[in-house]
C-alpha cells in the first residue's frame, strides 16, 4: 500500500516539474517573438497595466479604443486594478509593464526601497482634483486650511466651531495608505490627518459619497468626477474647485495620475503611452471621465510639491 | 473498505504484468487511485503553500522589521503611516471577535428554532419549501449583504440609536443574516438524523411534542448544533467585504456599538492594495492575516472536538 502511494507521489512530482519546465520555455520563446516583431513595422505583443483604481476607468476605456485602432491591431492591453501600491510593486518587480499610481513613486518607495523608485520612469497622463464635500444639512460653504486641519486632526469636533450650527462632525476619511488621502493631506492640509476615534474610513469613492450624503454632519473629500448634488461642495480658502481655478494653480488640491514603466518604455509601451497622452484622447476620454488633461495645466508640480508656471 | 483493496493489490503483484493490465477493473482501480491521490495532493500543496506564504510574510514583521509581538497583539494604536509607525492590532482583534460573537448570538437562536420548526413541527413543508429558501440566502454574494446593510440597516440604526449608525451593531446584524443559512442547515441535518426511536420512546412515555423537543431532541443534538454555530462564527470572522461597508473602519476600540470600529479583515482589504509589497505596513497586514488564519485553525479544532463528542 505504502509503496503504491510512493510511486504515485513520485509520478506526480515528475509531472509537476515537467509542467513548470515547459511553462518557462513557453514564456521565453514568447518574449523572443515579441522582441523580433518589434523591429518590424507593425507592433505586436501584450501589455499589462495594473494599479490605481482611481485611474483604472480611464486606462480601461483608452485601452479598448487603442486595441480597436487598426494601427495597433497586434497589441493587446490588459488593465487591472489593485491599488497604487500593487501597481508600483508589480512594475518594479517586472510582473506588470505599466504601473498606475495616484502618487509619485518616490512617495511610496521610501527608506530601504528608495532605489526602486529611481528605476521607474514617470509618465503623467491626467490630473485629478479633489474637493471637500459635506452633508447638505451643514450650513458652511467655505473652510480655511486651518479649519480643515483642525477638523481632520480631531481638534474641532462640532460644526459650530467653524461657523455652522451646533452639530457633531463625522469625518469620512480614506485608509491611511490611500493615494487620495495622501494627496488631500499633502495639498489641502499640509499635514497628516489623524484616525480620529469615531471617524469613518472607506476606500471606495462611491461609498464615501453615499456616507457623506446620508450621515448628518459628515465631511469627506472626493475627486471632482464623483461630485453631484447629493453632497455639498465647500470652497477651500474661498476658492471654488473649478477646472479654471485648478489649471491656473489657484486651487491647490490636485495631483497627477501616473503611469510608470521600469526604465525607458519599450516600443509597445511607448505606443500606448503616446496614445493616451495624444490630444484625441486627452480632450475626449480624459475630460469625459472627469479628469483634467495634463496639457491644460498652466502650472507644473514636482515630487516635493514645488510649483512652477 | 481496506480488505478488498489489499487483496486486489496482492493479485496484481503476484500475477504476471500482462495478465494484470489486461483486466479493465485493475486499470480502473489504478486510474481512480492516481486521480484521487492527485486531487488530495493539489489540496494539500495549496493549503501548505498558503500557510507558508502567510506565515513568511506575517512573521517578517517581527523578525525583519522588528515590531514586537506584544506590541502588535496588545497595542491600541494603529498608525502605520505616522511619523513613528505604530502597529497595534488590538482594535481589529476586538472588532473581529465582537462582531462575530454578536452575530452568532443573534443567528444561533433563530437558526436553531427554524430548524426545529422545519424538522419537528412541519417536516413536509419545511423540507420542500423552507429549507431551499433558507439555502438561497447562502448564495447571495456578500457585496449585496453589504449594500443592503449600508442602505437599510445603517439608516435604521442611525434613526433609532444615537451615533452614526455604522459600527459593530450594524456589522453583526449583517453578519448574522449571512451566517443564518450555515447554522440553520447544519442544525436541520442534525435534527433530521436523530434516530426515530428516541422521539417515539419519549412520546410513548406520554411526553408532549414540546417536552420531547426540549428535553430529548435538543440536548441530544446539542454538539451538532454548536458545530453549526462555530462554523457560522468562523464564516463571520473571515467575512470582509460586507462588514467593511458597514462598520466604519476606524482603527479604535469603539465606546459604543454604534461607533465606527474595524475588524482584521476590513483592515487588510482597505490597505493591502495601497501598500508596497515588502514594506513594514504591508508585512503588518500579513501579520493580521496570520492571526486570522490561526483563528480559523482554532475554529476547525473546536468543530472537530465537538464532532468527536457527538460520536460518543
Amino acid at each position: 500500500m505504502k509503496k503504491g502511494l510512493l510511486i504515485v507521489v513520485a509520478l506526480m512530482l515528475t509531472i509537476g516539474l515537467a509542467a513548470c519546465g515547459s511553462k518557462n520555455t513557453g514564456e521565453s520563446t514568447n518574449s523572443q517573438n515579441s522582441g523580433s516583431t518589434n523591429e518590424a513595422a507593425a507592433l505586436s505583443g501584450s501589455l499589462l497595466a495594473t494599479g490605481s483604481s482611481a485611474l483604472q476607468p480611464l486606462v480601461e476605456q483608452v485601452s479598448k479604443k487603442f486595441m480597436e485602432d487598426a494601427k495597433f491591431a497586434g497589441i493587446t492591453v490588459q488593465v487591472q486594478g489593485g491599488g497604487s501600491g500593487t501597481g508600483l510593486t508589480q512594475v518594479s518587480g517586472g510582473q506588470a509593464d505599466i504601473g498606475n499610481s495616484d502618487i509619485f513613486a518616490e512617495e511610496k518607495f521610501t527608506d530601504a526601497d528608495a532605489d526602486k523608485a529611481k528605476e521607474l520612469v514617470d509618465h503623467q497622463v491626467a490630473v485629478v482634483a479633489m474637493a471637500t464635500v459635506i452633508n447638505k444639512d451643514v450650513a458652511v460653504d467655505n473652510l480655511t486650511k486651518q479649519q480643515l486641519v483642525d477638523i481632520f486632526t480631531g481638534k474641532v469636533t462640532n460644526w459650530k466651531e467653524v461657523g455652522g450650527a451646533d452639530e457633531k462632525i463625522t469625518i469620512v476619511n480614506r485608509p491611511s495608505s490611500s493615494g487620495t488621502r495622501k494627496t488631500f493631506e499633502k495639498y489641502a492640509l499640509g499635514t497628516k490627518s489623524e484616525d480620529v476615534q469615531g471617524s469613518i474610513q472607506e476606500d471606495s469613492s462611491g461609498t464615501v459619497k453615499k456616507l457623506v450624503s446620508e450621515t448628518p454632519g459628515a465631511i469627506g473629500y472626493l475627486a471632482l468626477s464623483y461630485l453631484d448634488d447629493t453632497v455639498k461642495t465647500v470652497k477651500y480658502e474661498g476658492v471654488d474647485p473649478t477646472e479654471e481655478n485648478i489649471v491656473t494653480g489657484t486651487y491647490p488640491v490636485w495631483a497627477y495620475e501616473h503611469m510608470y514603466t521600469k526604465g525607458e518604455p519599450s516600443e509597445i509601451e511607448k505606443a500606448f503611452l503616446d496614445y493616451i497622452t495624444s490630444d484625441a484622447v486627452q480632450n475626449a476620454d480624459v475630460v469625459e471621465l472627469g479628469y483634467i488633461p495634463v496639457g491644460k495645466m498652466q502650472v507644473k508640480r514636482d515630487v516635493d510639491g514645488n510649483i512652477t508656471k | 473498505m481496506e480488505q478488498p483493496a489489499v487483496m486486489n493489490k496482492k493479485r496484481v503483484q503476484t500475477g504476471s504484468t500482462t495478465r494484470a493490465f489486461a483486466k479493465p477493473h485493475v486499470i480502473e482501480e489504478w486510474v481512480g487511485k492516481v486521480y484521487t491521490a492527485l486531487c488530495i495532493l493539489v489540496l494539500v500543496i495549496t493549503i501548505g503553500a498558503i500557510v507558508y506564504f502567510v506565515s513568511s510574510r506575517g512573521l517578517a514583521t517581527f523578525f525583519v522589521d522588528g515590531v514586537s509581538l506584544g506590541g502588535l497583539l496588545g497595542g491600541l494604536k494603529w498608525e502605520p503611516e505616522g511619523d513613528i509607525p505604530l502597529y497595534g492590532a488590538l482594535p481589529f482583534i476586538f472588532g473581529s471577535f465582537s462582531t462575530s460573537v454578536l452575530a452568532a448570538l443573534m443567528a444561533a437562536p433563530l437558526g436553531m428554532c427554524a430548524a426545529v420548526f422545519m424538522t419537528q413541527i412541519m417536516p413536509g413543508f419545511g423540507k420542500k419549501v423552507l429549507q431551499p429558501v433558507i439555502e438561497l440566502l447562502a448564495g447571495i454574494p456578500s457585496v449585496v449583504f453589504g449594500f443592503v446593510g449600508l442602505s437599510v440597516v445603517v439608516p435604521v440604526l442611525r434613526a433609532i440609536f444615537p451615533g452614526q449608525g455604522i459600527g459593530i451593531a450594524a456589522g453583526s446584524i449583517v453578519l448574522s443574516l449571512m451566517i443564518l443559512p450555515t447554522i440553520t442547515t447544519i442544525a436541520t441535518d442534525a435534527l433530521a438524523a436523530l434516530p426515530r426511536g428516541l422521539k417515539e420512546g419519549s412520546f410513548a412515555l406520554g411526553a408532549t411534542r414540546w417536552q420531547t423537543i426540549y428535553r430529548i431532541v435538543l440536548p441530544t443534538t446539542l454538539p451538532s448544533l454548536l458545530t453549526g454555530v462555530v462554523l457560522g462564527m468562523s464564516r463571520a470572522f473571515g467575512e470582509a467585504l460586507a462588514v467593511q461597508m458597514v462598520i466604519g473602519n476606524s482603527p479604535h476600540i469603539p465606546h459604543s456599538l454604534f461607533e465606527s470600529a474595524s475588524t482584521l479583515t476590513s483592515a487588510i482589504t482597505l490597505d493591502m492594495g495601497n501598500t508596497v509589497m515588502g514594506s513594514t505596513h504591508n508585512n503588518a497586514l500579513w501579520s493580521l492575516a496570520l492571526i486570522l488564519l490561526s483563528m480559523t485553525f482554532v475554529f476547525v479544532f473546536v468543530v472537530r472536538f465537538l464532532e468527536r463528542r457527538n460520536k460518543r
